[in-house]
């Protein structure tokens, strides 16, 4: 067993080098600047590109641009980036570009505060696209899970070709912590699925059976062509309904229907439990705490963390939960998660501990709220 | 060469509308410059220059409003082989003139041609950035208020070398298109033309009267030779060669046990300039040393070598959850910028919190034992009261040992900073012994 020590921000950087990026493009934004820092001293050495945009819409832009010519790609900000992202996001979404997006979230609104912590943009990244499709967030807790989450986000996103998001926060990205690189559990690498070359390509056409369409890059023999617009297999403006709908269906469903198989989460059932506390990302060490802390005063308490927030593992959830009538739901903001909870939990009773001052939730407000209601 | 005009799609502009001109004198230029459509990416903004790509057999990019070059850019360094030509009105100009900024700043192997046509075509002729004050258009009156940019004037002062204005009837066309595009740099050909579908049903304007106005503007001449220089990307790829390797994550083998009493809540409330943030790491290092697990928060103004600077430390057996510290057991008061911005932190203390003060700073009425250190007698500067500070611990075996504290020094420090730093530290143990 050996030791590291290292930030949230410097194991994102280094899960993306191990998971294949080779291209990093953003704009300096606190708490997420030292993605940047850790890509612009990592990856020339590993023979990549780095590039610090005018503003984050370029940044994102040129990730776009160099995912489509063939390359992993990431690029790192903080809400007021991602609302610049916006735009961009959606082009990835429905032009199906693999691009992972590292949010280290911090106090919003706006401007808000660079330094304090948050879990402000849940909703956001889920809903901040024009069109409403679906992304992939992942959520880490701790420094470890920011380096693990980072390789699966790259296997996601090339996998499906979508945006991932990881959803890290000041608190996890800018924490400094001991951890065991060699303990990781860190799946295997996965790459784009290239069509095959011999054969006529049609860059959004997928087989019976198929959600996401084979890739070939711009620049390769064969021509590609890539579009923001509502397009047909073949990558031109189409106004067949038929057509247009069944890709939306499809870009819907190749993610959502998929779910189970990137369900990430962690279960802590207490024996004797009748209250289950749902947190994900930072809050769940205060809440692992609490629980800890209930347990040796004779109260036992289940917990579950999610870190596939969305699209929203819901059988995850739906079972976990079942056995539980009293549920406890925790997060840095004035209640977003929460909805989906009550949403796939109908006639459960759920009680909601959010907070929004910049600061951590304590272990001790959890246990209020778990003892009180 | 072929054409590389798609077959099945022939370009379809109003009638009369200078893009077809453009097309196909572009269609001409890769011709004569023998390129198949694999060894280029044509990459489209929006409005009816937006629909270049369609009309070509290449590869091909079709983004939004104003990010062509972004995409261009990201392309071009991932392919550096590749052609890449950008295709934008001067609606594309004005949306995203941050990023026509930079690519001149940038100097990246772009070609980009503004078909400049003096309007938003697409959306019913509303004034663009260049429309001129006295056109009639579909903006109203908001035209007149308003200067018309000289794009090539603004890119030669943003650092492109390679800028050119040409007409869309003029029959070097294809020529200044074919230099720009063997530019090895950025380069920004501003193409002016008609729009019959919506400016010139309001405003008088001829392929003669476009030829006039192009040969009153200003030259350009100077720009090449004021700007000349290496490519971006090549310039990149010299700059990499010569970087030195990255080093791999450390990693710390556990060699030394643990002191008795491990567990530990660590606040540092300092200044800038007191290395706190270093000291802080130093104990995360010393306490892996010993497979003890740790957690660092820091909290710092924007300002630097100004104001607090704060860390939060914890140093446990066990798995770290929650990070916050709730009760510390060892405070390091150390400037008054520090206490002041945590002045709640002395609050309910009892004595088991050990507070170690520096001679001179003042902290609130506090019930935690107090344990005062004059750093200044002992000649230790202020910027090395947070490293004296953590040999203070050490020596007493809280939380680090001396020598999980030596080996911690051994990974951050070389040279003659590990030298002063271990002077400092056995500074602290003679006083202490
Ligand atoms: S609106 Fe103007 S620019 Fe657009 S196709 Fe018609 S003439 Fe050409």
């Amino acid at each position: 067993m050996s030791y590291t020590v290292m930030e949230g921000n410097e194991a994102i950087g280094w899960g993306a080098i191990v998971a294949g990026c080779r291209f990093f493009a953003g704009y300096p934004i606190t708490p997420a600047t030292t993605i940047y820092n850790t890509m612009l001293k990592l990856l020339p050495d590993f023979g990549g590109i780095c590039m610090q945009g005018e503003d984050e819409i370029a940044s994102i832009g040129f990730c776009l641009g160099a995912s489509m010519a063939g390359m992993k790609v990431m690029t790192a900000t903080s809400g007021p980036g991602i609302s610049l992202y916006s735009e961009q996001i959606s082009f990835a979404i429905g032009s199906e570009i693999p691009l992972v997006i590292a949010n280290v979230q911090r106090l919003g609104p706006s401007t808000g505060s660079a330094t304090k912590g948050a879990d402000g943009d849940i909703q956001f990244m889920r809903w901040g696209n024009s069109g409403g499709l679906p992304v992939i967030v992942l959520a880490p807790v701790d420094v470890k899970d920011c380096y693990e989450l980072t390789v699966h986000a790259f296997n996601l996103a090339e996998k499906y070709r979508c945006p991932v998001f990881i959803a890290a926060n000041k608190e996890i990205s800018m924490t400094r912590e001991v951890f065991d690189l060699d303990a990781l559990n860190m799946p295997d690498i996965v790459e784009r699925k290239n069509a095959d070359p011999s054969r006529p390509f049609k860059p959004f056409d997928v087989s019976d059976g198929q959600y996401t369409p084979d890739f070939l890059p711009i620049g390769g023999e064969t021509i590609v062509r890539q579009t923001s617009s509502t397009h047909g297999p073949e990558g031109y403006i189409t106004t067949d309904s038929g057509q247009i709908g069944n890709n939306q269906d499809r870009l819907m469903k190749k993610i959502v229907s998929d779910v189970e198989r990137f369900s990430f989460y962690e279960s802590l059932p207490a024996k004797g439990a009748e209250t289950l506390i749902i947190s994900y990302g930072v809050t769940s060490r205060a809440v692992k705490t609490a629980v800890s802390r209930l347990g040796s005063e004779g109260l036992p308490v289940s917990h579950l963390i999610l870190k596939t927030l969305w699209p929203v593992p819901e059988k995850v959830i739906k079972s976990i939960a079942a056995s539980y009538n009293r549920i406890v739901s925790v997060e840095m903001n004035l209640g977003q998660y929460v909805r989906e909870i009550q949403r796939i939990l109908p006639g459960k009773e759920i009680e909601f501990l959010g907070r929004m001052n910049g600061e951590l939730i304590t272990p001790e407000q959890i246990k209020e709220v778990v003892n009180n209601g | 060469m072929d054409s590389l005009l798609n077959p099945n799609r022939p370009p379809v502009f109003c009638p009369g509308c200078a893009h077809d001109r453009v097309v196909h004198s572009l269609d001409n230029t890769f011709r004569k410059m023998g390129l198949s459509g694999n060894q280029i990416v044509i990459v489209t903004d929006i409005g009816c220059s937006g629909l270049f790509d369609t009309f070509f057999e290449t590869h091909a990019f079709h983004g939004l409003h104003g990010r062509a070059l972004t995409y261009a850019t990201g392309i071009k360094m991932a392919r550096p082989d590749l052609h890449v030509v950008v295709t934008m009105g001067d609606g594309g100009l004005g949306i995203g003139g941050a990023h026509v900024l930079s690519s001149c700043r940038r100097n990246i192997d772009i070609t980009l041609l503004v078909l400049n046509n003096f309007n938003y075509g697409m959306t019913g002729g509303q004034c663009s950035v260049t429309t001129p004050q006295n056109a009639n258009v579909g903006s109203g009156f908001l035209n007149r208020l308003e200067k018309p940019v000289d794009i090539c004037q603004v890119a030669g002062a943003a650092g492109a070398a390679f800028v050119s204005r040409a007409s869309s009837y003029e029959k070097e066309l294809e020529d200044k298109i074919e230099k720009a595009i063997r530019f090895e740099g950025f380069s920004l050909v501003d193409i002016w033309g008609i729009c019959p579908g919506r400016y010139s049903r309001r405003n008088k304007l001829s392929p003669k009267i476009i030829e006039a106005q192009l040969s009153a503007m200003p030259k350009l001449d100077n720009f090449m030779q004021q700007n000349l220089r290496k490519e971006y990307g090549k310039a990149y790829c010299e700059h990499i060669q010569v970087k030195t390797p990255a080093p791999a994550p450390l990693k710390i083998e556990k060699r030394y046990q643990p002191p008795l009493q491990a567990n530990e809540q660590i606040v540092f409330l300092g200044s800038a300039g007191q290395r706190i943030i270093t000291a802080a790491e130093l104990v995360c290092l010393a306490g892996a040393t010993a497979g003890l697990f740790a957690t660092q928060k820091n909290d710092y103004p924007i300002t630097v070598m100004r104001g607090h600077s704060v860390s939060e430390l914890i140093l446990s057996k066990e798995q770290i959850d929650y990070t916050g510290i709730e009760k510390p057991s060892i405070i390091f008061a150390l400037a008054q910028e520090g206490i002041n911005r945590r002045k709640k932190i002395f609050d309910n203390l009892s004595e088991e919190t050990l507070v170690i003060k520096a001679a001179g700073v003042e902290i609130p009425a506090t019930g935690a034992e107090v344990e005062e250190i004059d750093f200044k007698t002992l000649k230790i500067k202020t910027q090395d009261w947070a490293l004296a500070s953590l040999a203070m611990i050490a020596n007493e075996n809280r939380g680090i040992s001396m020598e999980m504290l030596d080996t911690a020094m051994m990974q951050r420090f070389k040279g003659s900073i590990l030298e002063d730093s271990r002077k400092i530290v056995s500074t602290i143990a003679i006083k202490y012994k």
